[in-house]
């Protein structure tokens, strides 16, 4: 079980694995994320679904290297397995036909994004998606995305590819452009503060998808509990999407150091 | 083997009740305390042969024992203790495991004090109740040691197939009798081990995992299949499974939703449930060689709670190194619902207790760590719902102390995993599912519960006696539909 039977890498530190696990592929819709360990004294760690295939009884799942469980991940190989796979878990997307969706994607955030854009479009929308990157190599799925967005926008800080600039600036001349029904972040907490402070501004419904600390992921520990709405809520539970204009991400960025 | 069994009666006469009852209860030998605080060490070190045949012959091997009653599954007392006397200690586990799925987790975390040996007859002669706990647990660890394995059981083909969602204590229990009875179980969890809040709550130094891994085992020799992450109405849904051929499904999916307090700063860094803290080192086993999963190493740790988890948490956190370690309760001692044993041992290994006193502010440093606490001194009022003196402030009496970690452990809800996810699934408000108290039966045909899902936090014997009770009802129901 968990075996992989497809390895990519998008960039040196940013991987794409395509899992078998059976019964996920078949029970799982967008939004939706796994736990996953590697090793016997493997650390339990939240990746969202970035697709899956129920034919093939595989999920596929975007990681980037940035610490000690995810750079065993990126070592893993084709043919190797993944210790433990457990999910689907988390609430799925509430997907509706709503008009215009921004769908903005940063960094891997893209990854759990592309199941999003993908049903945004299918439910009948104008999708419009922004890759927003540090550079141009850090750019991903940007092949898969395009078949289910009206328009791709990428923007990177360095300019390196698509416009010089931030999420933001993207997403605010997208909407001083046209009339944009709802929009979706998923990427770093600090690129989601800012988008939920830009939209809050254009009064703007936008959804974010939270990638918090979790041990168990099955509401057991509470360690990815967030304030929203001026209450504390479980993002494996209640989550990881939320209302962005109610969540309290400085709370959230700060509790993200716990461990450093 | 009955009461009226010749050898029964031989060992009867054999003692006077005035000798047996003049016997002084037997005392555990356990590890000091100073030593404990270094290691995961078990602290009760069991009986020896010699003084488990002693305390069993303090029984008086009672016409009516009431002992029996005050076990919630029902397991045959004097007959185990007797069998001990006698030096018949397989045969003792064997009568043990007639009701019992899990003896040698009972013998330890059960709380005797207030199931059978409080309605032990020595009570009512003034003296301290004959040692069933010491002695059950006894009688399962000579089985575990001892070679001889039961064979093992493949159920035939014919065998109806239930499932059961939770490897804990009640799903465990179930499993086992069901197995007995000849059903084709497969029990299926949602973590990465088997054994549920017996491997990531109770800690090592309180029940090895060894232990239950042995117990787990022998459920495995009588066919009981496990299936590790899996969640049961999210991996595969109840209709998979009866497509699968299950006819039956027992929920005892747990208590696993950590209750936080609601105050300002409980949500700085170093605050945390107690099902945090103790799955990270428990199940994820952090501070061990080679895990790399984190945990936060407090030099002084407040554990807010006064139940046995709250005490597993401040004694876990000695182990762990912290220089202070200190339960903070709002009620008094007497009211706390730890073991007795569990607070004598955690004050041994150097735990203070602030009791009467309750958090009300946490204070952060400007990296959004935990600094101090505040805490509200209160004096004991009338009796709440519960029976117990209800705490109420003591107005003006505030006080500040230093701390960097804090264990939150103040009760858990339900896990909503599973009632959120069957159609037609009764759930009560507080979320627990809604079963028929006799039956265990759900509002679903054929969808039993038991344990911290239905009860919403209780003990491993209450909900090792749901899955019985639950596993007797679905085997009555299967066969009269037969």
């Amino acid at each position: 079980m968990f075996k992989i039977i497809d390895k990519e890498h998008f960039s040196e530190h940013v991987v794409k694995f395509e899992v078998e696990a059976p019964e996920i592929a078949r029970s799982r819709r967008p939004g939706h994320f796994v736990i996953v360990r590697v090793g016997d004294g493997g650390e339990r760690i939240p990746l969202t679904i970035a697709a899956s295939d129920s034919v093939r009884g595989t999920i596929t799942l975007v990681v980037q290297e940035v610490g000690v469980s995810t750079r065993k991940i990126c070592a893993l190989n084709v043919g190797d397995c993944f210790t433990d796979i457990v999910g689907p878990l988390g609430q799925a997307t509430h997907i509706g036909k709503v008009g215009t969706v921004v769908c903005c994607g940063g960094g891997v955030g893209v990854a759990p994004l592309l199941p999003i854009v993908r049903a945004m479009k299918e439910a009948g929308n104008r999708v419009v998606t922004i890759l927003a990157a540090r550079t141009a190599e850090l750019v991903i799925l940007r092949d898969q995305v395009a078949p289910y967005s009206d328009e791709v926008i990428v923007m990177t800080d360095d300019g390196s590819l698509g416009r010089r600039g931030l999420v933001t600036e993207g997403l605010e001349d997208v909407i001083n452009r046209e009339k944009v029904d709802q929009v979706v972040a998923i990427g770093p907490a600090v690129m989601m503060k800012f988008v939920a402070k830009l939209t809050k501004k254009y009064d703007i419904p936008t959804m974010v998808s939270l990638n918090t600390i979790m041990v168990d992921g099955t509401g057991m520990c509470g360690a990815c509990r967030v304030t929203v709405d001026g209450k504390t809520r479980f993002v494996c539970i209640d989550g990881p999407e939320f209302d962005a204009h109610k969540v309290d991400f400085d709370e959230m960025i700060m509790r993200l150091r716990s461990y450093n | 083997m009955s009461r009226s069994a010749a050898w029964r009666e031989d060992l009867r006469k054999s003692m006077s009740a005035k000798t047996r009852s003049a016997i002084p209860r037997v005392i555990m030998p356990q590890l000091p305390g100073e030593y404990r605080v270094t290691n995961n060490e078990e602290v009760n070190q069991g009986l020896s042969a010699r003084q488990a045949v002693v305390e069993a012959s303090r029984c008086m091997d009672c016409p009516d024992p009431q002992c029996v009653t005050g076990c919630p599954v029902g397991i045959d007392i004097p007959g185990f203790i007797k069998n001990i006397q006698r030096g018949e200690f397989g045969k003792a586990a064997e009568v043990i495991r007639r009701t019992s799925a899990l003896p040698a987790v009972c013998g330890r975390v059960c709380p005797q004090e207030k199931q059978c040996e409080s309605k032990c007859i020595y009570h009512k002669m003034k003296k301290e109740p004959v040692a069933i706990g010491y002695l059950e647990r006894f009688a399962a660890d000579e089985e575990l040691r001892s070679s001889e394995r039961p064979q093992p059981v493949t159920p035939d083909d014919s065998a109806i197939m239930v499932a059961v969602a939770g490897s804990g204590p009640a799903g465990l229990s179930f499993a086992g009798d069901m197995a007995r009875k000849g059903y084709a179980v497969t029990v299926f969890e949602a973590l990465h081990e088997i054994g549920g809040v017996l491997k990531y709550g109770i800690p090592e130094f309180r029940l090895p995992n060894s232990i239950v891994e042995a117990e787990i085992d022998r459920l495995r020799g009588l066919g009981v299949k496990f299936v590790k992450d899996t969640i049961v109405g999210k991996t595969i849904s109840y209709d998979d499974l009866k497509s699968m051929g299950f006819k039956g499904l027992f929920v005892a999916s747990g208590a696993g939703l950590p209750r936080f307090m609601s105050i300002p700063g409980e949500n700085l860094i170093g605050v945390m449930s107690s099902n945090e803290y103790l799955t990270r080192i428990n199940l994820m086993g952090a501070g061990r060689e080679g895990a790399d999963t984190p945990v936060t190493r407090g030099k002084t740790a407040i554990v807010v709670g006064g139940g046995n988890t709250a005490m597993d948490s401040v004694r876990t956190a000695r182990r762990m190194g912290a220089e202070r370690a200190i339960i903070v309760y709002r009620r008094s001692e007497a009211e706390m619902p730890a073991r007795i044993e569990e607070v004598a041992h955690a004050r041994e290994e150097g735990v203070e207790f602030m009791t009467l006193h309750n958090p009300i502010e946490y204070l952060g440093d400007e990296k959004g760590r935990v600094r101090a606490v505040r805490l509200q001194r209160m004096e004991l009022g009338e009796p709440d719902e519960s029976g117990r003196r209800s705490p109420v402030a003591v107005p003006g009496a505030v006080e500040e102390i230093e701390t960097d970690m804090v264990i939150v452990s103040v009760g858990v809800s339900p896990n909503p995993l599973i009632p959120q996810s069957i159609d037609g699934l009764e759930v009560s408000r507080r979320g627990t599912i809604v079963v028929d108290d006799a039956t265990m039966e759900s509002s679903v045909e054929n969808l039993f519960a038991g344990g911290d899902i239905v009860r919403g936090g209780a003990t491993v014997i209450l909900a090792m006696g749901d899955g019985r009770r639950a596993a007797a009802v679905m085997d009555a129901k299967f066969k009269q539909a037969d």
